[in-house]
């Protein structure tokens, strides 16, 4: 059973952590968690970009964002650059999105048959 | 419809975050005795205004401006009257929201709980500054999770790093899986 004292523990370890990336983290990776993006799946996607992350340690924060208005594209993720970029991934799913984290915050490369403009290509 | 009633709590603490709350409050009544499952969220956010208040629970009604509609509320509603409960909502503007939501528990059409931690780490991700208090209590005992002790123990460290969220998720299923098995 898990008590409140690991935290401390925890702590120290993500300390350590917070200080080898002083500048920051290089990626936002967002998902949308609204109702629409919720019932077409980003519950498991989310979980999984939560748990990838922790297990690899990329260099992104995971966060979500509500309804951005294109609800038939849920679930939808987000990947925003430093360097101002923005990549709009659709139809995501947890095998996709640990792609996406392997490939685009991993090694800087857009996993280019996920976005919204190769979606909407094929529409 | 969403799957678990976790998920459709999900959505209404979606709100009272929407609404600016800095406390919220869920506790989770789940009685085989009374064969009850019962849920109330209480919020202190900004509330509404008697007249949002009265057309709350149709679907067409939202606050937000990216799409028209807004399910939350409205779907709470409609499970709870198919699963033989009840739905209220009351709230004050300028001082917060009140939800009870109830449903018989051995009910076909009553989904499963659901994932308890898991709707409070997306919670907590979705804001970390806000108070968070989770209850659940069965017929026999009681678990209570506030962000705040966590946020204590951490001490300036974010409640946000992917592995202190999944702690979170299982420290909270933990203490709740014990509770049912007693």
């Amino acid at each position: 059973m898990k008590s409140l004292e690991e935290l401390r523990k925890m702590r120290e370890a993500a300390l350590k952590k917070v200080e080898m990336r002083e500048e920051g983290k290089d990626y936002r990776v967002v998902v949308g968690m609204a109702t629409c993006g919720i019932a077409a799946g980003a519950r498991p996607v989310l979980n999984r970009l939560v748990e990838e992350t922790a297990a690899k340690n990329y260099n992104c924060v995971v966060t979500q964002t509500g309804c951005i208005g294109m609800c038939v594209y849920e679930p939808i993720v987000e990947v925003y650059g430093k360097d101002g970029s923005h990549t709009t991934y659709v139809h995501m799913t947890p095998a996709k999105a640990e792609k996406v984290l392997e490939q685009h915050v991993g090694k800087g490369e857009i996993v280019e048959e996920y976005t919204v403009e190769a979606a909407k290509k094929e529409a | 419809m969403m799957e678990d009633l976790a998920m459709q709590i999900l959505e209404l603490l979606m709100n009272s975050i929407q609404a600016g709350a800095k406390n919220i409050t869920l506790a989770i009544l789940d009685s085989v005795k009374n064969d009850r499952i019962c849920m109330q969220l209480t919020d202190d956010g900004r509330g509404m205004s008697e007249e949002l208040l009265k057309k709350v629970t149709d679907p067409f009604t939202t606050t937000r401006t990216t799409r028209k509609v807004g399910m939350g509320v409205s779907f709470m509603k409609g499970l709870c009257e198919i699963c033989n409960g009840s739905f209220r909502i009351d709230s004050e503007e300028g001082k917060g929201t009140e939800v009870v939501a109830e449903v018989q528990k051995n009910n076909i059409d009553t989904p499963p709980l659901g994932d308890l931690g898991a709707m409070m780490m997306y919670a907590i991700q979705a804001d970390e500054n806000i108070n968070y208090t989770l209850s659940y209590e069965n017929d026999q005992n009681k678990f209570v999770f506030t962000s705040a002790e966590v946020r204590a123990m951490l001490d300036g460290v974010s409640m946000q790093e992917p592995e202190i969220l999944l702690w979170i998720k299982e420290y909270i299923n933990q203490n709740i899986e014990a509770l049912e098995e007693g």
